[in-house]
């Protein structure tokens, strides 16, 4: 090791939910060399799941991950409100927006992913995307007094802001292109199921429906639908997926998957480039217990990748593949939508309630293997689903697997 | 030493529960029931790791408090 390799350290590109996690899991395996974690928001590393939810509604403040203490307390140098620009990797360093370079050992991509926005929408006061703490203040400040949204995408993010405006009074209109919501999360069955939730709370659903044109001045007043409909509209949010952020990666050599731009990685999260991983919602890898290669935008994965990652990065020795079974959870009207696994599946069936019903278990199958499951409101069982998907169970044990808890309530 | 909940944050998301269900188990009514409330060293390891997994922060593991009427405990401090 050079001198410079030693000042240079671990680089997080990322400060978000799996580069503060990296940064975690690095310390606690014995890395005390530098750590430096890059983030292009102005804030210290803070919590998104709340920005749709409770942020929205109780006026809280933002949940942030670590104090500037704590991460100084980790060895943590936090270079915020710069943006990564470019990675060369024969001479590892990257480039950051204020022309800065930055030499890195080792280095984590965790630069998460940014809103899709529909081209054709016009530059009108009034619409919005949701990812940062800035676009979730701006959303709170137009909610009040706010009479009239319209959620475009009934995605999970459109469905918990639908929740939140809800709550503060609005009518409230979610417009979907699909036939069905939801189908790659969940597949259609359940996509369908519950997406039954919105009108039983009031809420109007517009499936197989887009936005032909947006009425205002210098701000929204209305849209109209493909449908003929003109529907009031003094807030637009617009809800309709991510993409991995990884321009600034433009030819620098890291393998990007043809399809979304993520980070190809092996399964040790490490990229085509020596030295340089990636984890969260921009990495793709081959995840061996469900036998697919994948890329998740939750929670539980840039947490649990991230930690991984870090560990790999820093220390080899220990390094382990990045195995898990996916789980994602989210809160609708008060209701709690749960899903564990994979929902490509051969079939997909109800094992206690069902679409019409305020509880669910759904249950994926996969050739003789449970490959999945989904829950409305049944917070004791999807745990145990879980662990069994994990363990390869095959679908013949399931009945066996939910049946002892109906019996012994 | 003993596990604590902050039932204020804990809305049985169900993490805990899948890095430890020896420990940890959701309740139907969504609420978090600890299998056992204090622990024994060896299983120090897994606790912290479902402690730090709680996406609420509502885990943290504290001292059992001294009681004459405690019975014995490995790992109690």
């Amino acid at each position: 090791m050079t001198a410079s390799d030693f000042v240079a350290g671990f680089v997080i590109v990322g400060a978000s939910l799996a580069g503060v996690r990296a940064a975690e899991a690095a310390h606690r395996v014995g890395y005390y060399g530098p750590i430096t974690l890059v983030g292009d928001e102005e804030h210290l590393p803070y919590d998104r799941p709340p920005l749709s939810k409770s942020f929205l509604v109780e006026g809280a403040e933002p949940h942030y991950h670590l104090s500037a203490d704590e991460l100084a307390a980790l060895g943590v140098r936090t270079m915020l409100d710069l943006a990564a620009v470019g990675l060369d990797p024969a001479r590892k360093r990257i480039f950051l927006s204020d022309g800065a370079q930055l030499p890195y050992d080792r280095l984590l991509i965790a630069t998460g992913a940014s809103p899709r926005r529909p081209h054709q929408l016009p530059e009108l006061s009034g619409i919005h995307t949701l990812r940062t703490l800035k676009d979730a203040e701006a959303i709170r400040r137009k909610l009040t007094g706010t009479s009239n949204v319209v959620i475009i995408g009934a995605g999970f993010i459109g469905s918990e802001i639908a929740s939140s405006a809800k709550k503060h009074g609005a009518t409230v209109t979610i417009v979907e292109a699909a036939p069905v919501p939801l189908v790659r999360a969940v597949g259609e069955v359940i996509g369908e199921a519950i997406s039954r939730l919105h009108e039983r709370n009031g809420v109007r659903l517009f499936c197989g429906t887009h936005i032909e044109g947006v009425i205002g001045g210098d701000h929204v007043n209305a849209v109209r639908l493909s449908n003929g409909e003109t529907i009031p509209a003094d807030l637009i949010i617009v809800g309709i997926g991510a993409a991995p952020a990884t321009a600034w990666l433009a030819g620098s050599g890291v393998e990007l998957h043809p399809d979304d731009g993520g980070v190809i990685c092996d399964e040790y999260l490490k990229s085509s480039i020596p030295g340089v991983y990636a984890a969260g919602d921009l990495a793709h890898w081959p995840n061996e217990v469900m036998d697919m290669a994948m890329r998740l935008e939750n929670w539980t994965n840039a947490a649990d990748q991230g930690s991984q990652a870090g560990v790999n990065a820093v220390a080899p020795e220990q390094a382990q593949p990045y195995r898990t079974v996916p789980y994602f959870w989210s809160d609708w009207y008060g209701q709690r939508i749960q899903f564990v696994g994979s929902p490509v599946a051969d079939s997909v069936s109800y094992a206690a309630g069902g679409p019409h019903e305020d509880r669910f278990v759904a249950l994926y199958r996969s050739g003789d293997r449970l490959i999945g499951a989904a829950t409305l409101n049944e917070p004791r069982r999807i745990m145990k689903l879980r662990r069994f998907i994990g363990q390869r169970g095959g679908w013949d044990a399931v009945a066996e697997l939910l049946e002892p808890t109906a019996v012994a309530r | 030493m003993i596990i604590n909940v902050d039932r204020g944050r804990c809305t049985g998301i169900g993490i805990c529960e899948s890095v430890s269900p020896e420990h940890f188990e959701v309740g139907d009514d969504g609420a978090l029931v600890l299998v056992t409330e204090s622990f024994i060293e060896e299983d120090r390891g897994v606790i912290e790791q479902a402690v730090r997994s709680c996406p609420a922060k509502a885990l943290s593991i504290g001292s059992a408090l001294a009681a004459p009427t405690a019975t014995a405990e490995e790992g109690g401090t």
